[in-house]
């Protein structure tokens, strides 16, 4: 059983340590004074250099910000946040601006080397990192974004052969102006939420990827969070075009160093489909989750949405969410094309203190919209987690289709599992099923693997995974084999 | 957690009616402070989301004249025998726009019966209970001694309002003693614009069993918000079903606490709307001790412009292990601008528990539809056998055959009426 021996490795090889990310890097950083206002937005613009039009763009949000309050209706609790007490800017000093691997400050690059995320194209294409006996991966485009800024972006030549735009989105601004400018907020709206309109007036980095009419991206883009500085926020944007019959896999992760204070994260990410198109976006959301005291850790108050515009695009969200002090994200899918098809898989771990508000929602317009959604939650310690969903059917939806299943599992006596789906159909036609259960690990499936030798911990940890398996398969490789560890380890200490 | 909750419908009609009694009881007037602070709910609270009481602000409802038109009364009284078949030898507690016909009723034995006491009024923080808790004037107060059998009793709300809208504030309380056991067929019908707001506060004892059928049939322009507060006591059992098919706007709302080991729950109902009709069924079922049991089965059948909404939330305390609970809801939608908005919630915080709900929605199976056709039975009358087959399998879980009877031919009659 190669999966156990494998997990089991990982857990013995952190020891007592349970989150082997929570390093910090020394590193020189160009930091905006404290404070939120007009003169810091216009500070940030002027430091990405950015055209008129999306200064003023920021500045609309900001006012639709100021005109806002906070969110209360989700499942979570915190002390109140304080906007003014953060840098809405933090970016390492750079020279002369890198173009190639060698001119990136070797200090990040040591951090990524740490990190495990592959920024070398030579060494990888070479497979000279591939040990004995397992096969090579294929290369993935990564996209390094560092607090406010993207440090680089590898194998761009080979994407820009297939015509694949893959880049910061603040150089997107510069090189591609028109396409930004289109769907920049055509998704998610500025003054959409509290946290979206934030994003909006102060987003720093981001990705952008344009695949063009036609084009298979022909390898895996990836974007890599890493929140470094103290007393910062991290605000990033990703935009994500894709043309008609075209298709694109993207994978995002993340990390932050261990800190007693709370950092708040509050990422925009927008889809866009055209006709045929399809876009999977996958995610294994690793923050600092704080202490097992719950000091600490990350606010994760996210954004994502995709809009399935065209006839017969899919747009697939797949997460596995076990960072972050608290989780608030609903990765959503607008099904506006006639038999578009959307997806959501999460699999939401909290142990300790931890808590997590996701779900998605599902807007269908069009008809034969098809939507499925695979939601497990799994709760230790004294943490709460909640499944928040909403399906809503238009009345132009005929024949569409809804499937939803929420599974909860719980872990101990002191934590909560919570599901909150809300239906809405206005069509006869169109036809939803929801099914949700919540139980605890069967004495009877754990007696089993005990009875075979299994530590309580590895029985758990097999349990869990099986529990997860319909998610975990929807996940890219390299992915999986992570967020298989991950699970583990975020529930380490949780039994016994 | 947000203090700037969205404003609500201004309360003052109502507001004013209670001014004359204002001071006289402490709950009352938390209840009418909370009213003047909130004001009705429009969607948009949470716990209203999907229904507004914007159309309550807008109707001056008036308090009842004290002698109701007795012909109308008759009237109103035959119609409901016809459709439902009422057995006129069933005991009953009959109420005329909201207080007490003794001329009208015929208690049962055994059973101690009084009248609403002011100081019984509490709000227990929701709209409806705070609205009846200041205007509530009567009600059935019904307690069954230990032991004692109470048989079955029809509790008939007869609305009537000729030109001015009124409304009417009914408080009931039910309260079994241990091991004791009632069946309550309650029955709400009626004619002209009026709003009828009854409040139920139930106590069942350990291992008594009380059987609630509602069936809520208030005329068309009427309008309906019902409240029922229940405690389980260890072993007992409470089984309700609520009737949706009158009013044009409607809720009904229940707070259920499972209070001791063992007790058990039935949440059950169906609602039958056309038309414009707006109903509500929201129900909060609290395990509050280990081995309780609730059970939740709601079917909604709409058509024509009717919106259907389900608000059902089972909430598993720390304490409540070995719980069990489930609860299912499925909705029909007979016509293109039928609506349903359905929200099933578990809360839960206890780790072994089995808990599962399941919701679907959609229109008559057209393969079930084909394989009635191909076999010679005409199309409305497939569609009609669909529709009562779909209905009767949540009618069939209501425990007492003659209530479960009696609900069976309204929904008969309703789909016949509907039919024709």
């Amino acid at each position: 059983m190669p999966a156990i021996t494998e997990t089991r490795d990982a857990v013995e090889s952190l020891g007592q340590s349970t989150y082997k990310w929570g390093f910090e890097t020394d590193i020189e950083m160009d930091l905006a004074p404290k404070g939120l206002n007009e003169d810091t937005i216009r500070l940030i613009s002027r430091r990405k250099e950015e055209p008129e039009w999306l200064l003023d763009w920021r500045l609309k949000a900001f006012q639709a910000w100021q005109a806002m309050t906070e969110p209360g209706w989700a499942k979570v609790r915190h002390p109140p946040i304080d906007f003014q007490d953060a840098h809405y800017y933090a970016a390492p000093k750079k020279k002369a601006g890198p173009k190639s691997l060698e001119e990136v400050d070797p200090e990040l690059l040591r951090t990524y080397e740490k990190l495990g995320i592959p920024l070398h194209e030579q060494a990888m294409l070479a497979g000279v990192e591939v040990p004995e006996g397992e096969e090579a991966r294929p290369p993935v485009a990564v996209d390094a974004v560092f607090d406010s800024v993207s440090v680089v972006t590898t194998f761009r030549e080979t994407l820009a052969k297939a015509g694949v735009i893959f880049c910061p989105i603040s150089e997107a601004v510069r090189d591609h102006p028109d396409l930004v400018r289109r769907y920049l907020g055509s998704v998610v709206p500025v003054s959409d939420n509290f946290y979206a309109a934030l994003n909006s007036a102060v987003f720093t980095d981001g990705s952008f990827v344009y695949v063009p009419r036609g084009v298979r991206c022909p390898m895996e883009l990836s974007t890599y969070f890493r929140i470094n500085a103290r007393n910062t926020g991290q605000f990033e944007r990703t935009l994500i075009v894709v043309e008609d019959g075209a298709s694109v896999s993207y994978l995002e992760g993340c990390t932050a160093p261990m800190r007693d204070e709370n950092q708040l994260h509050a990422a925009v990410v927008e889809l866009v489909a055209m006709d045929d198109a399809s876009i999977k976006y996958s995610t294994v959301q690793n923050w600092y989750p704080g202490d097992e005291n719950g000091r600490g850790g990350i606010y994760n108050f996210v954004t994502k949405r995709g809009a399935c515009r065209g006839a017969r695009s899919k747009i697939s969200w797949t997460q596995v969410e076990t960072g972050s002090a608290i989780t608030w994200k609903y990765p959503s899918c607008i099904l506006q094309g006639d038999g578009a098809v959307g997806e959501f898989y999460s699999v939401a771990v909290t142990n300790n203190h931890q808590q997590a508000d996701t779900g998605t929602k599902m807007i269908h317009l069009g008809r034969n919209t098809r939507s499925t959604i695979i939601a497990k939650t799994i709760s230790a310690g004294q943490s709460d987690s909640t499944y928040r969903g909403l399906v809503r059917m238009m009345p132009k939806a005929s024949g569409a289709r809804n499937f939803t299943q929420c599974d909860s599992l719980l872990i101990g006596d002191r934590c909560g599992a919570h599901t909150v789906p809300y239906i809405e159909s206005r069509n006869m036609t169109a036809k939803v099923e929801h099914e949700a259960t919540t139980s605890k690990i069967s004495e009877d499936q754990l007696f089993y693997c005990r009875q075979r030798g299994l530590s309580e911990e590895d029985a758990v940890g097999l349990i869990v995974n099986g529990f997860c398996k319909d998610v975990l398969k929807e996940l890219p490789m390299e992915f999986a084999v992570e967020a298989q560890k991950l699970l583990q380890i975020s529930l380490e200490g949780s039994v016994g | 957690m947000n203090a700037l909750a969205p404003a609500g419908v201004s309360a003052a009609a109502f507001l004013d009616r209670y001014a004359a009694r204002a001071g006289t009881n402490p709950s009352r007037d938390r209840a009418a402070d909370m009213l003047r602070r909130t004001g009705l709910p429009r969607s948009g609270v949470e716990a209203w989301k999907y229904t507004s009481l914007r159309a309550l602000g807008d109707v001056p409802f008036a308090t009842a004249p004290a002698t109701p038109d007795d012909a109308a009364v008759r009237a109103v009284l035959a119609e409901a025998g016809q459709v439902v078949g009422l057995d006129p030898d069933m005991r009953r507690a009959v109420f005329v726009n909201g207080r007490f016909d003794p001329s009208l009723s015929s208690l049962p034995d055994g059973v101690s019966v009084g009248r609403f006491q002011a100081s019984d009024a509490d709000a227990d923080g929701d709209v409806a209970s705070a609205l009846n808790a200041i205007l509530a004037e009567d009600g059935l107060v019904l307690r069954v001694a230990p032991g004692a059998d109470a048989g079955r009793l029809l509790l008939l709300s007869i609305g009537v309002a000729e030109g001015t809208p009124i409304s009417f504030h009914p408080r009931h309380r039910i309260e079994l003693g241990q091991g004791a056991a009632l069946s309550v067929l309650d029955l709400s019908v009626g004619r002209g614009a009026y709003l009828n707001n009854p409040v139920f506060d139930i106590a069942v004892g350990d291992g008594a069993r009380l059987g609630h059928a509602k069936m809520q049939a208030e005329a068309p322009a009427a309008q309906h918000l019902a409240v029922v507060h229940a405690e389980i006591g260890a072993g007992g059992l409470y089984d309700s079903f609520t009737l949706t098919l009158g009013a044009a706007l409607a809720r009904h709302e229940v707070h259920v606490r499972l209070a001791a080991p063992g007790a058990v729950v039935h949440v059950n109902g169906a609602q039958l709307l056309d038309d414009r009709q707006h109903a509500d069924l929201t129900s909060v079922i609290t395990h509050a001790a280990p081995d309780c049991n609730s059970r939740q089965t709601v079917k909604n059948v709409l058509s024509g412009h009717a919106r259907g909404v389900f608000q059902g939330k089972i909430l598993v305390e720390r304490v409540a292990q070995k719980t069990d609970g489930y609860q299912m809801n499925q909705a029909l939608l007979l016509s293109d601008a039928a609506e349903i908005d359905a929200k099933p919630e578990l809360e839960i915080y206890a780790d072994d528990v089995r808990c599962s709900h399941g919701a679907t929605v959609g229109a008559l199976d057209p393969d079930q539809l084909f394989y009635l056709r191909s076999r010679g039975v005409a199309e409305h009358e497939a569609r009609a056998m669909l529709v009562k087959a779909f209905l009767h399998d949540a009618v069939d879980l209501i425990g007492d055959e003659v209530l479960r009877a009696t609900l069976d031919r309204a929904v008969e009659s309703w789909w016949n009426r509907k039919d024709a």
